[in-house]
């Protein structure tokens, strides 16, 4: 079998976790929300957030044990309501993820592009 | 709803549930749906390996809510608490199959780096892991690092071992959905 026949046959499994997770992605960036999908955004890449988020924010995506209470309250603080932040974080936590699944993919991709992998 | 859960379960919901109920249509429901296909969907991995996955992720991640969660749910799966341990202990000894050590060596670099080379892939799939097997293992590891982010950060609190052993039966039963 030549390596594209077996990703046509692994396409529909493939399909199916791939397009939850596309499904979830869609949703807390562009569906309704209380945080503007710019602010969403911006927390899932982890880039150009604001300063009184940019603490939780980068908690959230790179070292989530060190998040503290104190965290939340500067956010608040400066006007975030907590319908904002639990979208924020839930932004910063899928797109941290989302980014060690395309990285993962890719490695993988690669991998088996060059006739070494199965 | 949270009381009523309890009322029937006698075990307290635990928090991880209770992220998925609260204004379920931004996050719940689309976490659910991905979760549960990852966990419980089509795969060469059985479910105590994929649970073994989500502990040994969640393990990197040092969350010890979901460490607990799935331990008991890998070894429930497995009906083999003891080797769930080993694992957890020291994967280079723990008594299981080469496949499985290789993918659990990638996922954990992958989650402590952020990245991994196609090098490291290689090494996988020359343990006798499929291409398939790998991006089901990659569904899994992201769900994971999802959910730990979210247990640190809301401040999931810790069951009684009984209570994680009583959510593991029911994630076993009725999966993520």
């Amino acid at each position: 079998m030549t390596e594209l026949e077996e990703r046509r046959r692994a396409v529909p499994e493939e399909d199916k976790k791939r397009e939850a997770h596309r499904a979830l992605v869609d949703r807390i960036l562009h569906g309704p929300g209380k945080a503007s999908p710019e602010q969403r955004a911006q927390a899932f890449n982890n880039a150009d957030i604001p300063p009184p988020l940019k603490t939780l924010i980068g908690k959230v995506a790179t070292r989530p044990t060190q998040i503290t209470d104190a965290d939340f309250d500067a956010a608040k603080a400066a006007g975030f309501s907590e319908d904002q932040l639990f979208e924020l974080v839930i932004s910063a936590a899928v797109g941290q993820s989302t980014r060690l699944y395309e990285a993962g993919l890719a490695a993988l991709t690669e991998a088996t592009s060059d006739g070494n992998g199965d | 709803m949270f009381g009523l859960i309890r009322l029937f379960s006698g075990h307290p919901l635990p928090d991880a549930a209770k992220l998925v109920f609260y204004r379920p249509d931004f996050y719940g429901n689309p976490a659910k749906a991905f979760t549960h296909e990852a966990m419980r969907g089509s795969s060469a991995w059985s479910v105590g390996d994929r649970e073994l996955m989500a502990a040994f992720v969640s393990k990197v991640n040092q969350c010890s809510f979901c460490v607990d969660a799935h331990t008991a749910t890998s070894g429930q799966a497995y009906r083999d608490s003891p080797k769930v341990q080993a694992v957890l202990t020291d994967v280079e000894s723990a008594p299981i199959g080469d496949g499985l050590r290789a993918t659990l060596r990638m996922l954990a670099k992958l989650t402590r780096d952020g990245m991994v080379s196609a090098e490291d892939m290689r090494n996988v799939l020359a343990a006798g892991v499929s291409r398939q097997q790998v991006e089901d293992a990659l569904a899994v590891c992201a769900a994971f690092n999802t959910t730990n982010r979210l247990a640190d950060a809301f401040d999931f609190e810790l069951l009684a071992s009984e209570d994680f052993e009583a959510g593991a039966k029911y994630l076993l039963k009725r999966g993520y959905r």
